[in-house]
């Protein structure tokens, strides 16, 4: 209403300028999450850029308390340093990488942990905000020079500044950043420890150290040389493509035809399917795409998500982790009783690829009764706001945990693992995933599946113990019972009892109320039991002209009472 | 007859053992079947005017895991009770539970051994004193009865009942002892050690030809058993004596039709005995001192009204009286009016109304 009394001045903003200015959005509102939010920036940098080589990552990261002690109130600077083992990054590229906001390796649609490498710049900058300090990188690619840069960031110009360039010898290939920065570890030591435990659980292929500012060390040694492959890049798929996207790819292309451009710029779709759609969506194959206007971009982006013939996408840019390498990372970190894994076929939302994969361990060291719930996403663990995630409500809500027959406040862990080229989070915070039907289901499936198999294992055990159980008692009473009737009978030699202890003959099951067994076999015994009963009271000519059911009823009750 | 009796125990250990040995030389679980002690199956029989168990029967199998322990203890017990008849040797309920653990058997404590004991007497139809096994409790007798000892040592020895002022426990040798002579007339079975000493000194034993027998509270069976053959072999007449109270009245019950615990037996019941008091109309016909009847005195009175074996007569009518007095007295509340006051005259006079019934 005012606004045009007012003299409105337009301006143009940095990348740098544009994160200073919002940085609660990317995690960095408080001491505590800005400690926490860096250093998982950093491990998850370094983790993607070994994998990305198939390197078996070596991570160190190091906390320590600034020399001098800057201090703003309860503020306390840290000095981190997170060294990897990685490629390296060529000198030429290293100030960029790390000095400037969306200048990644990141930029391609495939499965990563980070998806435009911003993190780490991110944490760069933090640091420099808080305390000033220049950011030390040191990296060596070619596994002889090191190269060791000290630099700023010129946030208004997104540039990084190089205060000091020095080579060192090196041996072997790696990274190490080394910033500055306001924190509180003190409220973020619980968190950074969680996050590294359950790193350790979904990159078992990894050695990770954590010296933290008590110089106490904790570390997660690798429990598999097994390492995924690492993801291939794709092209877009067309059920994901809006119309800015669609503006760029035509931008770039040199297609000469709508066909060949989409057969080259879009995930699995050939010339027979791109002739369909065009036909489908009124446009002439052979059109030059660069002749394309407004109302067309539009028109074509919305006709892509009513054409029902394209392929869906498929997986080969995911790399889930398998069930071997999860397995191995339940059992190096949890160190169950029982494991079970389930690996859900590829699927797709809106034109992007995920997998679903879940693992559940039960008993062992886990001894927390109930269910705990560990989330991750392309590799990353997600450790905030887990009621508002899909998975949490379906444990909680969706499944009907009485079918699996699975004792109550049993110690349980479900493991869900969702990898895609974009992971549905809801927020920018990349901390819970939000509730896409396609991911609904598959983690519902696939957590049901492990259920099965965990109620498999139950009853297998259960009754393995109470056979066990019985063998022990028949093996204590039986002799006994022979004794004592080869006595009572004024025979010498015992009775031949010993193939009653044997599997072969058919024994009466308890109807102790073990957890083990099922009520509905419980009921069937008690049952037959009963009948039996009423049948060897009728036999004895006992009842006379009474309802059978009474006496069953009866005998039931005295079944019960009569040990 | 007493001989024949043992005979017939040891016969029926014998095939309790056979049975059970041939089961497992045959690869099946062997398993005893005998009537159910449950409350349900617990019916009052107004012919023999006592409890008795009613036609469900439970099965105790060793196949079933739950069952294999009592099975086995069971078992043992008819082999350890198959010794004791054999060789003529007595045990205490408590010794019982302690010889198990020679045998390798256990028990958790005396009242599952207890259990087991009544589960036995079920199956065989016995009470445990026949096949040796007493309790610890005690009761006397004293009176001219001369009996004659079958137990081994004693065999054969003779002793009359009134030698000794104190009376005589009422244990194994006494229980199994066969009766030779008497002049008694009448029981007289009284509740309480101090009136029977009384009794004794005021030579009630002289004044009514009675045996004196003092149960010490709820007549324990080898007393109930004794009061039984008193009354079968000797053809006496019992009369009992207990406090005002309904405890006292259901002692005198007790004596008379048995208790719900022993349905599974019979001998232990004296049908014709006599309840003579003390009665609720006692009370207020002697002005005895009294107590407030308590809570729980007043809920087992009710109880008792509705039991089959207080239905009609003396048994209904005192209960209401004493329900309607709420008092209670004790047979020692007669000394408000002298020490011989409870013989020369409250058990004369009763016992005048008791032969006039």
């Amino acid at each position: 209403m005012v606004a045009s009394q007012q003299k409105v001045t337009y301006s143009e903003i940095s990348p740098s300028e544009f994160f200073y200015r919002n940085r609660d959005l990317a995690g960095f509102s408080n001491p505590s999450r800005a400690l926490y939010t860096s250093v998982r920036e950093l491990v998850e940098n370094s983790l993607d850029a070994c994998e990305q080589f198939s390197i078996l990552p070596e991570v160190t990261v190091k906390i320590e308390l600034a020399p001098e002690g800057t201090k703003a109130g309860e503020q306390v600077a840290y000095v981190l340093t997170v060294k990897d083992n990685g490629p390296g990054i060529e000198a030429k590229h290293l100030p960029n990488a790390f000095g400037r906001v969306f200048y990644g390796s990141k930029y391609k649609l495939k499965q990563s942990r980070g998806m435009f490498g911003m993190g780490g710049t991110m944490a760069i900058l933090y640091a420099q905000i808080t305390t000033n300090r220049p950011v030390t990188i040191s990296s060596c690619f070619d596994g002889k020079t090191n190269h060791v840069l000290d630099m700023l960031i010129d946030i208004q110009e997104n540039k990084p500044v190089i205060l000091k360039h020095d080579t060192t010898t090196a041996d072997g290939t790696g990274t190490s950043v080394q910033l500055t920065l306001m924190g509180d570890y003190f409220r973020a030591g619980q968190k950074i420890q969680d996050y590294f435990k359950q790193t350790a659980l979904v990159t078992p292929y990894a050695n990770i150290n954590l010296v933290d500012p008590d110089t106490n060390v904790i570390s997660y040694k690798r429990g598999t040389t097994t390492i995924p492959p690492p993801p291939g890049e794709t092209l877009p798929h067309p059920y994901g493509i809006d119309v800015e996207a669609l503006r760029r790819l035509i931008k770039q292309t040199n297609e000469p035809t709508l066909v060949k451009f989409m057969t080259s710029n879009f995930h699995r779709v050939g010339e027979k399917t791109a002739q369909k759609f065009l036909a489908f969506a009124g446009f002439e194959g052979v059109r030059k795409p660069k002749t394309f206007g407004n109302e067309d971009f539009v028109k074509f982006v919305n006709s892509l998500p009513q054409f029902e013939e394209f392929l869906p996408p498929d997986a080969s840019c995911l790399s889930p982790l398998g069930e071997e390498i999860m397995q191995a990372g339940i059992m190096k970190e949890l160190a169950p009783e029982f494991v079970a894994m389930c690996v859900r076929p590829p699927s797709a939302y809106s034109g992007y690829p995920f997998i679903v994969e879940v693992g559940l361990a039960y008993g062992g060291s886990l001894i927390e009764p109930g269910i705990k719930l560990l989330r991750f996403a392309n590799r990353i663990p997600l450790l905030y706001d887990e009621g508002n995630d899909v998975a949490y409500r379906i444990i909680n809500e969706e499944i009907d945990w009485k079918r699996y027959k699975i004792p109550q406040d049993a110690p349980i862990a479900i493991i869900t693992h969702v990898c895609s080229t974009k992971v549905p989070f809801k927020t920018v915070g990349k901390e819970y995933l939000a509730d896409r039907p396609e991911l609904e289901r598959e983690l519902k499936n696939g957590t049901r599946e492990v259920l099965r198999k965990l109620a498999v294992f139950v009853s297998r055990k259960g009754s393995m113990e109470f056979q066990k159980k019985r063998m022990n008692i028949y093996g204590k009473y039986l002799p006994l019972i022979a004794k004592f009737s080869t006595e009572l009978s004024g025979r010498r030699k015992p009775p031949e009892y010993k193939r009653l202890l044997g599997s072969d003959v058919a024994i009466e099951p308890g109807s102790e109320s073990d957890n083990a067994i099922s009520e509905e076999t419980a009921k069937e015994v008690t049952d037959a039991l009963a009948k039996d009963q009423a049948a060897a009271a009728k036999s004895k000519k006992k009842v006379v002209g009474e309802e059978g059911e009474k006496i069953a009823q009866q005998s039931l009750e005295e079944f019960g009472d009569s040990s | 007859m007493a001989t024949a009796r043992r005979e017939e125990l040891l016969k029926q250990l014998k095939e309790l053992g056979s049975k059970t040995y041939e089961d497992l030389d045959q690869s099946k679980f062997p398993e005893f079947l005998f009537p159910s002690r449950s409350v349900s199956n617990i019916i009052y029989d107004p012919k023999l005017k006592q409890y008795i168990l009613d036609k469900v029967n439970v099965k105790r199998s060793s196949g079933n895991i739950k069952h294999i322990r009592p099975f086995t203890q069971m078992l043992w017990l008819a082999y350890f009770a198959n010794r004791l008849v054999e060789q003529g040797k007595t045990s205490t309920l408590r010794d019982a539970y302690y010889s198990s653990q020679a045998d390798a058997m256990e028990f958790v404590d005396q009242a599952e051994s207890d259990e087991i004991i009544t589960d036995l007497e079920t199956v065989l139809s016995r009470a445990r004193e026949e096949f040796k096994i007493y309790p610890e409790e005690r009761s006397a007798i004293f009176g001219d009865l001369t009996i004659e000892y079958t137990v081994p040592r004693f065999e054969g020895r003779r002793l009359n009942l009134s030698s000794h002022p104190d009376g005589y426990l009422i244990g194994p040798s006494l229980s199994t002892a066969e009766f030779v002579d008497t002049s008694a007339e009448m029981v007289i079975a009284v509740e309480k050690g101090g009136i029977f000493t009384r009794f004794v000194e005021e030579q009630v034993e002289k004044k009514y030809k009675a045996i004196l027998i003092d149960t010490s509270g709820q007549a324990p069976r080898s007393t109930r058993y004794m009061l039984k053959r008193l009354n079968k072999e000797l053809n006496l007449p019992v009369y009992v004596m207990s406090d005002g109270d309904v405890y006292g009245e259901h002692i005198a019950m007790v004596i008379i039709s048995g208790s719900a615990n022993a349905a599974h037996l019979r001998d232990l019941t004296v049908p014709t005995a006599k309840w003579i008091g003390v009665w609720a109309s006692d009370i207020v016909k002697y002005r005895l001192p009294t107590d407030q009847m308590t809570e729980a005195d007043v809920k087992r009175a009710q109880e008792l009204k509705k039991d089959p074996r207080y239905h009609g007569g003396v048994w209904q009518r005192e209960l209401d009286i004493f329900l309607k007095i709420k008092r209670k007295s004790e047979l020692e509340a007669f000394s408000k009016y002298g020490l011989t006051f409870i013989v020369d005259t409250y058990l004369k006079e009763k016992m005048e109304e008791a032969r006039s019934l």
